[in-house]
């Protein structure tokens, strides 16, 4: 036994809590009444994170990088040897505080949220499972712990999304983010039997020690790394398979802001920097994840521009931004991703959850042409709203800034044409937040017949929490040029090993902070005339808007092309296999062959006469027949 | 146990063969041909025995006695199969107020 943490021993109650509080609020959900699930659920939620910052603190004193602790040996065959282990280490306590912090307070706000919904035990019980299931993500200890998290959360994600499953539409992005998740994991648990492969074990230290030997570039690197990617790319919603993520915003509302923004999403991003190692050995596997990270983070940025659902507007961001995440993570600066990752999850869960408390107020409308002037009627939400989209847009002292410059600036020391790309994205995700919270917030207001009211307690107490996390989270990593000490970045270096140590000089980056700063303030002047100055409203669906702009409110028709290519012929296909091969040769060869085995059976049942002597007789007769072939043979 | 042993081996082995063989013909002819169940059960017994002498018989001239104790374990398997066998018979009588083995036919499908 290594010296491990104090109290590591507490770590398994971390993912048990909301375990129990599955089953509680599961098995018992016809009893339970009013705001009880909800309640036990959050309470549980928070008993966890009070346990994580414990391991957080104890950790920190101690000076420990990592501990394990193995629960009980899971899989032994042969040489496969799978304890059912976690690992606590900097990575890991970083996203344990997280998907606890974050998610306990999305399931306070839950209570207020979802108060008369009729099945809001079900709702709890599923948001713990996913809770429950994500710890296992951020805590196993080996590759296979990871799989059994990755799978529970995108299964409690489908089981979310298809919430309100009496509408159709909704059970079909469910199933369509389902489907696109299992493409995902195809590659991922193909990665993971090719790392045992390797390796012999899918432990993380092991494959990491072992990993170190090897040369840069080998070819069963690269492919495993590709391999792992596909899964990452498939749960964090990057290009090609992200289109599920805008349709999950049928689930309700905070589910999107723990699911779809905080927590599930990051998985890929979590995964690619635990395996950093494996990751820096493949250069060419880099080089894709950059080219994926920055064509999605600009493409979704795009496509948010013209969309008038206030939540799918928050869903191609988050898309976007868990580009950036990944094309910090391609440019190996693993922190860096870990740490938009942290900020992302604080203001996103925020913009979620206030646009949760704006549908609540509108009586359920989510189209924001139809909303305006709320800024009166909701000052909690709008302020709190304020700070989430002055950090997503990078305005400092906000966190988003610390965190989207140190991405931009490696983005910069690896090749500046980069860094102009990813600033474009940048600058379009300031535009369309700020024409969000115009539309939503200023102006009159354009629906007149509903009386928009702020939110209960238990509803804006999390958003204040939040912003104030949206505001200062950026502190916990200030980077040398303004002082500080990039403590988190420090804090996990010493778990992954990030890529890039060359340091630009000061004049350099403040010379581009300047400058991005001025191209913001222009772009949110230029939203300011728009959508303030002139009152512009976006278009209605039926008129008519020019070429480019309806290319982009289509999505780029990416939903009509994968439909085509893939879904109409695979349709096609199983109708065609259906109809001609197995109605017309499949069924009836296995009619014939039933009916053929029924016929002998009837030849047979002849000599079962029911004669114990003829059976005696047979017998011996048999017995015989049987020594005589023997001593013949 | 070596007196037994040299006991058994006074008689030459071909003899003892020569009785099973003769014992065993006979139980199942007695099997075979009989319609008195109980007729057929001593029957079967008769063939257990016999091969249980050529066991020990043969244990005896290997001087191994793991062929005496098999023959203990054929006793108690033979003793269980009586009970369920004589009950069956008792429940025969009862029924159809016969032992006569072809009337068993009636249990077919």
């Amino acid at each position: 036994m290594v010296a491990s943490i104090p109290y590591i021993t507490l770590a398994w109650l971390v993912p048990a809590f909301p375990l129990l509080g599955f089953l509680i609020t599961g098995l018992a959900k016809n009893r339970l009444k009013n705001n009880q699930a909800g309640i036990l659920a959050s309470t549980l939620v928070s008993l966890s994170f009070l346990i994580s910052v414990l391991l957080f603190f104890t950790m920190k004193s101690s000076g420990q990088e990592s501990a394990t602790l193995t629960l009980f040996n899971w899989i032994s065959a042969g040489d496969m040897k799978i304890p059912f282990a976690f690992m606590i280490d900097h990575l890991s306590i970083i996203m344990m505080l997280i998907v606890t912090g974050v998610g306990s307070l999305i399931h306070i706000y839950s209570i207020g949220y979802m108060h008369d919904d009729e099945r809001v035990n079900t709702f709890f019980a599923q948001m713990n499972l996913f809770t429950f299931s994500m710890l296992l993500l951020v805590m196993g200890a080996n590759y296979l712990i990871l799989f059994i998290g990755w799978e529970g959360v995108g299964f409690c994600s489908y089981l979310l999304i298809g919430f309100w499953f009496k509408n159709p539409d909704y059970n079909y992005a469910a199933r369509k983010a389902f489907v696109m998740n299992r493409i995902g994991d195809l590659g991922f648990i193909l990665g993971i039997i090719l790392l045992f492969f390797t390796f012999k074990s899918v432990s993380f230290t092991e494959v990491f020690s072992q990993a170190a030997t090897l040369q840069t570039g080998a070819p069963m690197i690269t492919l495993i790394t590709l391999l792992l990617l596909v899964g990452a790319v498939g749960k964090s919603a990057q290009i090609p398979l992200y289109t599920w993520l805008p349709d999950a915003m049928a689930g309700p509302t905070p589910v999107s802001a723990l699911i779809h923004a905080a927590t599930m999403v990051t998985a890929g991003i979590y995964m690619i920097a635990r395996s950093s190692i494996l990751y820096n050995l493949a250069p060419i596997t880099l080089n894709i994840i950059i080219v994926i990270g920055l064509a999605t983070a600009i493409l979704a940025a795009i496509v948010g521009l013209r969309q008038n659902d206030i939540k799918k507007v928050l869903a191609y961001s988050t898309v976007s931004q868990l580009g950036y995440m990944f094309l910090a993570l391609g440019l190996g600066a693993y922190s860096a991703a870990v740490f938009h990752l942290t900020t992302h999850a604080f203001f996103k869960a925020l913009l979620f959850l206030g646009a949760g408390s704006i549908i609540h107020a509108m009586g359920g409308e989510q189209d924001i042409r139809k909303m305006g002037g709320l800024k009166k009627k909701m000052p909690v939400t709008f302020l709190t709203f304020l700070t989430a989209t002055l950090a997503i847009s990078g305005i400092p002292p906000f966190s988003g800034f610390f965190s989207k410059d140190q991405i931009l600036t490696d983005a910069f020391e690896n090749n500046p044409v980069l860094y102009v790309l990813a600033l474009g994205g940048a600058l379009i995700t300031c535009f369309y937040m700020f024409r969000l919270l115009y539309l939503v917030f200023y102006g009159n207001q354009r629906l007149s017949t509903s009386h928009p009211h702020e939110s209960p307690r238990v509803m804006t107490i999390p958003l204040i929490i939040l912003s104030v996390l949206s505001v200062f989270g950026g502190f916990l990593n200030i980077p040398s040029l303004f002082g500080g000490d990039s403590g988190f970045s420090e804090f996990l270096h010493k778990t992954i090993i990030s890529k890039i140590t060359a340091e630009l000089d000061n004049t350099t980056e403040i010379g581009l902070i300047i400058a991005s700063l001025i191209l913001l303030g222009l772009v949110i002047l230029l939203a300011y005339r728009t959508y303030v100055k002139k009152a512009v409203v976006p278009a209605k669906d039926g008129e008519k808007i020019s070429v480019f702009g309806r290319i982009i409110a289509n999505k780029f028709y990416l939903d009509e092309i994968y439909s085509a290519v893939f879904e109409k012929p695979f349709g096609f296909l199983s109708d065609f296999f259906y109809n001609q091969i197995e109605t017309k040769i499949l069924d009836p060869i296995i009619d014939e062959i039933g009916i053929l085995t029924s016929r002998l059976g009837d030849l047979v049942r002849k000599l079962q006469q029911g004669i114990m002597s003829f059976y005696f007789f047979a017998m011996v007769a048999g017995i015989l027949l049987f020594i005589i072939f023997i001593l013949i043979v | 146990m070596k007196e037994i042993s040299s006991a058994i081996q006074l008689i030459p082995l071909e003899n003892y063969i020569g009785l099973s063989v003769a014992l065993f013909s006979i139980g199942m002819m007695g099997v075979l041909f009989r319609r008195n169940t109980i007729a057929i059960l001593m029957c079967l017994e008769l063939m257990f025995n016999s091969v249980n002498l050529l066991l020990t018989a043969f244990s005896a001239y290997h001087s191994d006695p793991s062929g005496q104790v098999f023959v203990f374990f054929i006793m108690i398997v033979a003793a269980a199969e009586v009970a369920v066998g004589l009950a069956i018979v008792v429940m025969m009588k009862r029924n159809v107020d016969s032992v006569d083995i072809n009337l068993l036919n009636r249990l077919k499908w």
